[in-house]
């Protein structure tokens, strides 16, 4: 626990000095959700249906951005090797990553999320399942995509091959989180989706970084 | 019994021996299925000729599925009993199964037109499909995306049983959206009992399928093992 705490100090700690990759998904996030209507232009009766599936897309998009980096610049300058032989089991280590991928990609979305809501006149009923959902929803893609990263290390074109492995399996997290919206906006009960994106959640949580453990040990030996 | 198969040098002997036969027996279940299929089975009364194009389009998503499982299989074995075989017989089997579920697409849209009317609908079984081929091409691609081919097939046989465990939950997740985005206009045709006279092509085909399978998995792990010595001995010759 104290190995899981320590661990998620350093890397907040390097997230913060060194890169600007926290605050870059985040902007992603917010540019491409205003992208949109751009496209399918901006009428005020059709915006707001959409833009709950809209920012919940881009949330999967913003969440790919920095899962390459999760474990490779450890990887790459050595200190993958200590930490494995360090008393921090390899599950603690994917816990961590998830972890800190979370608190720097995923919980600024939450404060942007009610922002662009305004954008696309999402109602006021929308506003807070919009946060609930992200809120239960984004630590699964964390989680999820430690797997794809560990998987993934070492390989040519990470970011890319990253994408095509982790989209397909986010699907589901997607179309529970936009029906909870959808559900608020209509005045349905959405009590269900928000029991479902919680159950991924917690099978996320028992599974992933068991899963990223036994994928790290292939990409390390 | 697993053991006993272990050896890529006894696996290329029988490969070779069985393979006459079995490239024999799929020809004459494809000439045996596609005769039935074209010529001596009924039309639908409902669907007309169309209904033929089922009898490519059900044992493509039949193997589809069934390879899908097959490469979970060898993942598991590849990773639990460090099988040599299974991470070749994973790796050979992928392309397969991609192109079996491009075929179940490709047929689908064929059919849907004059049936449905569109070549699309967002109908929960054409998603999951969709989503499954996406899956076999990012199996395809993790396995090629390593300098080490160890550590592609490693890799990619973890994704193969990440993906096997998620399937179910992809699977629930699109029948759920489904139900709730339904478009109205779409009026599903019921499956009624199916006629005798087109379970026989249908089995004929599945069967010719099966053993089309079973033929190119031989060759291509064949071939992967031919193509494994013949790097090695290249390396060999030039130290």
């Amino acid at each position: 626990m104290i190995g899981i705490a320590l661990l998620v100090r350093r890397d907040l700690r390097l997230a913060f000095r060194g890169s600007t990759d926290a605050m870059m998904s985040v902007i992603f996030f917010i540019l491409a959700v205003i992208l949109f209507p751009f496209g399918v232009g901006s009428d005020i009766k059709i915006l707001p249906h959409i833009g709950g599936g809209i920012i919940w897309v881009v949330a999967l998009l913003a969440a790919l951005l920095s899962l390459d980096r999760m474990f490779a610049a450890d990887h790459d300058d050595g200190s993958l090797d200590l930490l494995y032989l360090s008393p921090v089991s390899l599950g603690q280590l994917a816990l961590a990553k998830a972890l800190t991928h979370w608190l720097t990609s995923g919980v600024p979305l939450l404060f942007a999320a009610p922002i662009l809501a305004l954008f696309y006149n999402l109602p006021e009923a929308a506003l807070l399942p919009l946060l609930y959902t992200m809120l239960l929803g984004t630590p699964t893609l964390s989680l999820v995509g430690g797997i794809g990263a560990a998987i993934t290390l070492g390989a040519r074109r990470g970011g890319v091959l990253l994408a095509l492995l982790l989209l397909p399996l986010y699907i589901p997290v997607l179309i529970f989180g936009a029906s909870a919206l959808d559900g608020a906006i209509a005045g349905r009960d959405i009590g269900p989706q928000f029991m479902i994106l919680g159950g991924f959640l917690l099978a996320a949580l028992a599974l992933a970084p068991w899963a990223t453990a036994a994928a790290l040990r292939y990409a390390i030996d | 019994m697993l053991h006993r198969f272990a050896s890529p040098a006894r696996f290329s002997r029988i490969a070779t021996r069985v393979l006459p036969w079995s490239v024999a027996l799929t020809g004459l279940l494809f000439v045996a299925g596609i005769y039935f299929a074209l010529f001596a089975s009924p039309a639908d009364y409902q669907q007309g000729e169309t209904v033929r194009i089922m009898y490519v389009h059900v044992p493509s998503a039949w193997m589809a599925i069934a390879c899908y499982i097959f490469i979970a299989a060898m993942s598991a074995i590849s990773l639990i009993w460090k099988h040599p075989l299974a991470d070749v017989a994973a790796r050979a089997a992928a392309p397969l199964g991609a192109a079996f579920t491009l075929i179940v697409l490709i047929t689908g849209s064929l059919w849907g037109k004059p049936t449905w009317g569109t070549w699309w609908v967002w109908d929960a079984r054409l998603t999951s499909v969709l989503i499954m081929f996406f899956l076999y091409l990012g199996h395809i691609a993790l396995t090629h995306a390593f300098d080490n081919p160890q550590r592609g097939a490693k890799a990619a046989a973890m994704l193969a049983l990440v993906g096997f465990i998620n399937i179910p939950i992809i699977k629930f997740s699109v029948d759920w959206w489904n139900t709730l985005h339904q478009p109205a206009s779409l009026t599903r045709l019921d499956r009624p009992a199916i006629d005798p006279g087109m379970l026989t092509p249908l089995l004929l085909m599945g069967l010719a399928f099966m053993a089309y399978f079973v033929t190119m998995l031989l060759i291509r792990m064949r071939a992967d093992l031919n193509a494994a010595r013949a790097r090695a001995r290249q390396l060999s010759a030039a130290e």
